[in-house]
């Protein structure tokens, strides 16, 4: 039995309708998984070709209202079983229905799977074959780039060092079976599981840090901050304001806060004006610094807008001190009125600062090169990094089912080379990413470490 | 005077473990086959260690029995001492190895070859080795006889080129003071056959009389015995010791001292060594922090004195050797019969090489053993057995016989040398395995006996019985798992104690198997009705049980690879022409000129995309 695959199917840009394409033997079965229709017919048990409106689910969320189409094999594009989601959240929202049917049991399809898969199964007119391999071909051309660019990445490095150390784990194993009389040093089977469960533990860590990745592609939580009328509102007007940059509305489940996702030049935010420190602001002063303070502390990104006409008072102070050491770009506004404004104090507190003036525009290029800048424009290569960062989770995911399934036979007392296989297993997940064959890199591992052989 | 000889269907060059394998396959599959030895009284010598196994060489062993070849069996009647290595470690693992009776193993072979109807065993070194105008190899021997055959087995070990080194001694030799085979290393140049230079050594042999053994630790061999063959019918048993003894600063010191006289770190061997057989200086060199190294002292025979010292292979001159020698405990009055040697030889990029054995470049012409690029009796014997297979198969116009990773380790083997090649002599590993739960040792003639008796090596008495074992394995499975155990006192005692929790209600005996902290053994009392089955049926059947989710796990994996197993690479396939192959891909896959998608895939150099440009160029064509 092949395994079931699940990719996006349509063109990686923001907006518009996109379709998450599911094929494989288990198709149906895993789109149930994450689909309910609103007649509350199981996809299963439908007889295909007829579209079902209903929602897509990851564990108990709504994520999007969805159009479910079944194709049977071998009537379909591959030939094989076949689901397509028609969704129209724009691209964060199919990420989040593709990263449901992968949590449902799905692999990520590789580079021209789908059309592999169609043409194994005979379903395509051969005379397409050359333009579809040529396709196929620039594809993986493309992801063997986007792979060497993210391996020198600090996440990459990571999974390296993961790796290695799943790597030296294995090699100690096998040396210790391979040369049952060499002086291999006892394995510690207490250790053993620290190291497991330490690898674990990255590569969690690692899939959090996906997720934040993931945040530059799907908008960085980014928060306008500054004292009541040094031009907030028209910073984000003017960010938002722009057609071009409009991505997707988001109404925030309160009133008092807005939240966008625009587009600043090359960067796409989440952007939350926070408006509502202005109405609490006067009864209570303290809970607006509150408010404020929380969602500066959680924001990914700040704007912290200064009004040049205006002296320093304590409220701008507070605000410089919470946005130390933060992702910070101090915006001073108002440039076309008299300057009050001590930049210098400004410019000393703060890595960057730009100049603009929201009403007119003036600086919006400068702060959007800045922004970008800070955040790194180079990793929001929106379809590399989607792409990779999305195997590299599938990946890691694979990877830790492994070494859970190596603690468990531990646990259940069984013999070291179920562990092994396991172990094995989830070095082949990781090195999937460097296209490095487990088998020669444990065997050069024990080579290089223990004094074996006669 | 050249004068024309014979006409053979097969031409097997080397009588050594590679080639006896492949002479005996070659003639029992019906081809009139010539096996020629430079030394007839050394066939199948152990110029290196006196036993067969070890850890997945057992494994290889017992397939090589399982598909109708001669090692277990030339191992279990010879053997000294035997014992099942990693036990405890789980199944997967479990190797067997056996000390054997050198010349008593050589002289078995010597005469099972003799015996078998189809085969000519001769003394005679092949000086040339050339294609006729009609198709036919022929092979010139150093008196001038003239041999032809339609098929030739190159299983020439460490004899084509062979050179000796001690210290800064250096002949031209083959292993135990035989003759280099220099000739015939000229006459494969000829024929584009892509020679390298690759090395290793062997340690000393001491006199047993000059030992002292009351300062060393003793290793005796298992109590019960378990045989290479599946078809043995002897009683065996152990008939002589193993003992321990260590290296120590002393020795260390001598060594380091006279390094300088080592031909390999003076640069006059440039032959590649085994990474897995270092000599004692190279262990001493690249492990320094390590204070003392492990020596086995074994015997090499019941009618000899002599005893082989594992793990002190030095290429040193003999008087350091014999310096460092008397610094290790036991070995202080050593008399030293033979003295260490390195050896470099010349073999064949395995590239070059079919999954077949057969060259890519030269029909009719094969390899097998340390010619290919291995290390090890049992890596040389398995390959001896593949290619003398598939040298008879297409002697009589038959397809070959491929063995896939899933299948063996000797596919694992065949596969690994002719598509990732060796940068150093090979040696098998349970490691080298991703299917190792699955390729055990104690299910090899599960794995296997059919294509034996499909190919005509295992008689149909042998694989009746076979059968009968397979009937028997089914309906105590299917027994086990229909017959229930009930809760009781002394059951919950049992379980208790073997610390796993007590039942609240029956389960099926199965069930209870599963508990790795249980077994058959313990369970005998609360299994009333179990039939009296042999010992191998329980091993198995409890295997089976115990392991069952990581089988399957394994068995899904292979069912994935043999999808692209199956999708056959024509011949004549010209990989420029597949558009949107990458260029390294394109190199790579003209290189290694796979047979099919799978082995295309696991060439390192070609990418997941340029398997799917290949199987949609194959569907296209």
């Amino acid at each position: 039995m092949s395994s079931t695959i699940a990719a996006i199917a349509t063109p990686m840009s923001a907006g518009g309708i996109g379709i998450v394409r599911i094929s494989g033997e288990e198709a149906q079965q895993i789109a149930d998984k994450v689909f309910k229709g609103v007649k509350g017919i199981k996809l299963v048990d439908t007889q295909g070709y007829v579209a079902q409106y209903g929602k897509v689910y990851d564990g108990d969320t709504p994520i999007d209202e969805a159009i479910a189409l079944v194709f049977k094999a071998p009537k379909s594009y591959t030939g094989e079983n076949v689901v397509e989601l028609s969704c129209h959240g724009g691209l964060y929202v199919m990420q989040r229905v593709l990263r449901a049917v992968f949590n449902a049991g799905a692999t990520p399809a590789q580079a021209g799977e789908f059309t592999k898969r169609a043409f194994l199964n005979g379903k395509i007119d051969l005379a397409q074959a050359e333009s579809v391999m040529g396709v196929i071909s620039a594809q993986g051309q493309q992801g063997l780039q986007a792979s060497l660019s993210l391996r020198e990445g600090r996440l990459s490095k990571k999974i390296d060092e993961i790796t290695n150390n799943l790597i030296s784990s294995a090699a100690h194993m096998s040396a210790w079976v391979d040369y049952p009389e060499d002086d291999v040093p006892e394995l510690d089977f207490s250790v053993l599981k620290e190291q497991f469960e330490s690898a674990r533990e990255s590569l969690e860590q690692l899939l959090k840090t996906f997720d934040s990745t993931k945040a530059i592609t799907q908008g960085v939580n980014t928060v306008i901050a500054g004292r009541p009328n040094v031009g907030k509102s028209t910073l984000m007007n003017l960010i938002s304001g722009t057609k071009r940059s409009i991505v997707t509305d988001i109404a925030g489940t309160t009133r008092d806060v807005v939240e966008q996702t625009v587009r600043l030049g090359e960067v796409v935010m989440n952007l939350a004006d926070t408006a509502g420190i202005r109405e609490t602001d006067d009864p209570v002063e303290s809970i607006g610094v509150d408010i404020a303070k929380k969602r500066i502390e959680s924001a990914e990104f700040i704007l912290a807008v200064f009004d040049a006409s205006q002296t320093l008072d304590k409220e701008d102070k507070d605000l410089i001190e919470l946005c130390r050491d933060r992702n910070v770009i101090a915006v001073i506004n108002k440039t076309d009125l008299e300057k009050q404004l001590d930049t210098d104090y400004i410019e000393s507190n703060f890595k960057n600062v730009v100049y603009i003036s929201a009403s007119s525009g003036d600086g919006y290029e400068k702060l959007s090169d800045c922004a970008a800048k800070i955040l790194g424009t180079d990793k929001i290569d929106t379809t590399a990094a989607v792409i990779t960062t999305e195997r590299q989770r599938a990946c890691c995911v694979k990877a830790v089912e492994s070494i859970n399934e190596a603690l468990s036979a531990m646990d259940m007392g069984l013999t070291l080379d179920a562990i092994n296989v396991c172990i094995d297993d989830a070095v082949s997940a990781l090195l999937e990413l460097t296209g490095k064959k487990a088998g020669e890199e444990i065997v050069n591992n024990v080579f290089h470490r223990f004094c074996v052989g006669k | 005077m050249e004068y024309f000889a014979k006409e053979y269907d097969v031409i097997v060059i080397g009588a050594g473990h590679a080639g006896i394998e492949a002479a005996l396959a070659s003639a029992r599959l019906g081809c009139q086959t010539g096996l020629f030895t430079i030394n007839l009284d050394w066939v199948g010598n152990m110029p290196c260690n006196p036993s067969i196994g070890g850890t997945s060489k057992g494994h290889l062993v017992r397939e090589i029995d399982a598909l109708g070849g001669e090692m277990g069996k030339a191992a279990d009647a010879n053997m000294l001492q035997s014992r099942m290595l990693n036990v405890g470690k789980g199944p997967a693992v479990h190797s067997l190895r056996a000390q054997i009776d050198r010349r008593e193993y050589t002289k078995y072979m010597k005469h099972c070859i003799e015996k078998q109807e189809n085969l000519e065993l001769k003394q005679g070194e092949i000086m040339d080795l050339i294609k006729l105008e009609n198709g036919l190899w022929q092979i010139r021997t150093r008196l001038d006889a003239l041999y032809t055959a339609k098929c030739v087995v190159l299983a020439t070990g460490t004899f084509l080129g062979g050179r000796v080194y001690v210290g800064d001694v250096s002949y031209e030799s083959g292993p135990d003071g035989m003759f280099p085979a220099n000739a015939l290393s000229i006459a494969l140049k000829k024929l584009n056959v892509p020679l390298r230079r690759f090395k290793t050594g062997t340690p000393s042999r001491v006199n047993r009389r000059s030992v002292d053994f009351s300062q060393l630790e003793i290793q005796n061999g298992d109590d019960e015995i378990v045989p290479f063959s599946f078809d043995n019918q002897r009683e065996l048993e152990n008939k002589l010791p193993c003992y321990i003894t260590y290296t120590n600063e002393k020795t260390k010191e001598i060594i380091l001292e006279n390094l300088k006289y080592s031909p390999l770190y003076s640069g006059k061997i440039e032959g590649v060594g085994p990474r897995y057989c270092p000599s004692i200086e190279d262990k001493i060199v690249r492990f320094a922090e390590k204070e003392r190294h492990q020596i086995f002292i074994e015997p090499c025979g019941a009618e000899t004195e002599e005893l082989y010292l594992q793990g002190l292979s030095s290429s040193l001159p003999e008087h350091v050797q014999l310096a460092f020698l008397k610094t290790i405990p036991g070995l202080e009055n050593v008399e030293v019969m033979r003295t260490a040697y390195a050896i470099e030889y010349d073999c064949v990029d395995p590239l070059a090489l079919k999954p077949s054995l057969e060259f890519l470049d030269l029909e009719g012409l094969f390899g097998a053993g340390q010619f290919n690029g291995s290390s090890g009796y049992e890596e040389a014997a398995a390959q001896g057995l593949v290619a003398g297979i598939n040298a008879a198969l297409k002697a009589k116009d038959k397809a070959p016989f491929i063995l896939d990773r899933a299948s063996s380790y000797i596919g694992t083997l065949i596969d690994d040398l002719v598509t990732k090649g060796c940068s150093d002599p090979y040696r098998m590993m349970t490691s080298r395995s991703e299917y190792r739960l699955i390729l055990r040792q104690d299910n090899a003639d599960i794995r296997l006996t059919a294509y034996g008796h499909d190919l005509g090596l295992i008689s149909d008495e042998r694989y009746n019985k076979f059968l009968e074992k397979m009937e028997m394995i089914k309906s105590e499975r299917n027994r086990i798992k229909r017959v229930s155990v009930q809760p009781s006192k002394e059951l919950d005692e049992l379980l208790e104690k073997s610390g796993t929790a007590p039942l609240k209600t029956g389960v099926r005996f199965s069930e209870l198997l599963k508990r790795p902290q249980l077994n058959y053994e313990l369970l005998k009392p609360f299994d009333k009705d179990r039939p009296d089955l042999p010992k191998e049926i329980f091993e198995q059947v409890e295997i089976e049980i115990k392991y069952e989710g990581y089988i399957k796990r394994q068995q899904a994996q292979i069912d994935e690879m043999r999808r692209l197993e199956v999708k056959k690479i024509p011949e004549n396939i010209v990989y420029k022409d597949v558009v949107g192959l990458r260029l390294e891909a394109q190199e790579k896959l003209e290189k290694v000129r796979p047979e099919n998608v799978g082995q295309a895939s696991r060439i390192s150099g070609v990418s997941p995309a340029d398997v799917s440009v290949l199987l949609i160029y194959l569907n296209k064509n």
